[in-house]
């Protein structure tokens, strides 16, 4: 019951800061998909069809997931990384009786929170445009699981960082080719076999396809899934191995 | 007297540079101790490992009968601290910061809020709760930094230059604190480059100089050790000399025997400043 209380402890703090200034963030980060929409989705792919579907409805998914990454990615690891290096204000979690666990987990929840939170409104506005979109419990509770996956990530990033721009620079050297190349805005049967084994290797390859196979209701898609789950796990004892070593 | 802190050996490298070497350190139950060194001594690095921020190079920590490595959470029920850098969360007002700390350290919401009001009112901070720690001055953060580390009634309270940058109503006001939290049975770890506050406060002071432990007693007995009495010579080509002697006779004799062409000379009680400077070889306040 502890480890409950004291994750909530951990994110109560940032869920406050959230409060403040709700509208500042989804309004900031709902601009990066919505532009994606328009420019990809209207103006590129207008009259295009796609493995059988139009190119919006094929899009869509892609765009929610690439939303549950960025989001919670910089949801957890930017003020984390801040208060960590620059403000030192985490000592003071590190120097309370919670344990680790309760850390990375209530730190990764905000970016969880504020992930859900974007992706959720960009996927109302998606099902407005497109509402023959599949979107049910399975939809969310994978949305749910990506947000985790790239919240852990942001957590172990932040653990890692020496110093403030290396959030930026897995942002520019890992997010980003992500987000254009892990099957979020065109298919992966159009990629050359040995660029798709590495694509495999992704998150967020995972993330999209298992998205878009619901809400396209193509097969379940297990496999992605248990991929993201493993995903998630690796970033969440990554990050125990880092902030356990951090403490140098 | 039982040891509520106890180090031994208690070492720290940052790559080729030592920043704690070899501290063989004992802390009383109750008293209140003053660690002292100039700028880059070490003693943020040794409150750093006492406190369980930073792992030792080697050596070992107790601290109420835990080790710092080895039972690092028990250890951290046991303090309180209040660092030497503002470590508010800047995006949380003041009542916030302390609730945090609150949750943090298991205290029921009943008592929460009761605690909080109670800290607030004792510094004075009332008024201020509502504020942005970000907003607050200096000063004031400092407070709140002090009764931040008292929510959870520690045995042993860290105070890391708690006084710098205070006015000086607020540093009376917070020595009186420090005492009322000392009676009460708090040990206080403090360290401070204000050599007058060291001897308004402390039972015993340790002297610590590029990592090494090179001083460490009672005020008086380290005055005792250099010479209870002070005289200062200020000559035109060789600035100010300090000659210590045991008694105030001793001192007379050396002024008697002066040459006369000397501009100034001071017989004076020695102080804890003049141990410090004579063991670290530097002035403390430059200027
Ligand atoms: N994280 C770190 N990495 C590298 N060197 C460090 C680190 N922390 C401290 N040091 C070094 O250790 C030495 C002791 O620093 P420390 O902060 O403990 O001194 P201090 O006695 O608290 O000084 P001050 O009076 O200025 O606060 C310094 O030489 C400092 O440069
Ligand atoms: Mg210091």
């Amino acid at each position: 019951m502890n480890l409950l209380n004291d994750i909530y402890s951990v994110l109560w703090v940032d869920l406050r800061v959230l409060r403040r200034q709700w509208i500042r963030t989804l309004s900031t980060s709902l601009v990066n998909p919505l532009l994606y929409l328009v420019a990809f989705g209207f103006g590129l792919g207008q009259g295009i069809s796609f493995d059988g579907y139009s190119y919006l409805e094929f899009v869509i998914p892609g765009i929610i997931a690439l939303t549950s990454m960025t989001v919670s990615f910089s949801g957890a690891g930017q003020k984390l990384n801040v208060d960590r290096l620059f403000f030192k204000s985490f000592d003071e979690c590190l120097m309370s009786p919670v344990s680790v666990y309760s850390i990375i987990i209530g730190k990764a929840l905000i970016g969880v929170v504020r992930g859900l939170f974007t992706s959720i409104v960009f996927m109302l506005v998606g099902f407005a445009l497109s509402p023959s979109l599949n979107i049910d419990i399975a939809f969310v509770a994978v949305l749910v699981l990506s947000c985790f996956v790239f919240s852990f990530f942001g957590v172990l990033v932040s653990f890692l960082a020496k110093s403030h721009q290396d959030m930026s620079t897995v942002s520019s050297l890992v997010l980003l080719p992500m987000t254009f190349l892990s099957g979020t805005f065109f298919s992966l049967s159009q990629i050359p076999e040995a660029l798709k084994i590495v694509l495999y290797f992704l998150p967020l390859t995972h993330s999209s396809e298992s998205l878009r196979a619901i809400t396209l209701e193509q097969s379940f898609p297990w496999i992605y899934i248990f991929v993201l789950l493993a995903f998630g796990v690796f970033f969440f004892v990554m990050s125990m191995v880092a902030l356990k070593r951090s403490s140098v | 007297m039982t040891d509520i802190i106890v180090t031994e050996d208690l070492t720290k490298n940052y790559g080729k540079i030592s920043a704690v070497q070899n501290l063989n350190l004992n802390i009383h139950a109750g008293e209140t101790f003053g660690f002292l060194g100039p700028n880059g001594a070490g003693k943020t690095t040794t409150i750093r490992m006492l406190t369980t921020l930073t792992k030792p190079t080697s050596g070992r920590a107790v601290v109420n009968g835990f080790d710092v490595v080895t039972q690092a959470d028990k250890v951290k029920n046991e303090f309180g601290i209040a660092q030497q850098h503002m470590s508010l969360d800047r995006d949380l007002d003041v009542r916030e910061n302390l609730e945090l700390h609150a949750r943090l350290h298991h205290i029921e919401s009943s008592e929460r809020k009761r605690r909080i009001n109670e800290l607030l009112d004792f510094v004075g901070l009332t008024d201020q709760a509502d504020r942005m720690a970000m907003a607050l001055s200096g000063g004031m953060q400092k407070r709140v930094m002090i009764i931040r580390a008292l929510i959870h009634r520690p045995k042993i309270l860290f105070l890391d230059e708690p006084t710098v940058g205070l006015d000086a109503q607020t540093r009376r006001r917070l020595w009186e604190l420090i005492r009322r939290l000392n009676r009460d049975g708090t040990t206080i770890f403090l360290t401070t480059h204000y050599i007058e506050e060291a001897e308004a406060l402390c039972n015993r002071v340790g002297i610590l100089h590029q990592g090494r432990l090179i001083a460490l007693d009672k005020p008086v007995e380290l005055r005792q050790k250099l010479g209870l009495f002070a005289v200062e010579t200020l000559t035109a080509d060789l600035g100010t000399k300090y000659n210590y002697f045991p008694d105030k006779a001793a001192a007379k004799r050396y002024v008697q025997n002066l040459p006369q062409d000397l501009k100034t000379i001071i017989l004076r009680e020695s102080n804890l400043e003049d141990v410090f400077v004579e063991l670290t070889g530097q002035k403390v306040s430059e200027g």
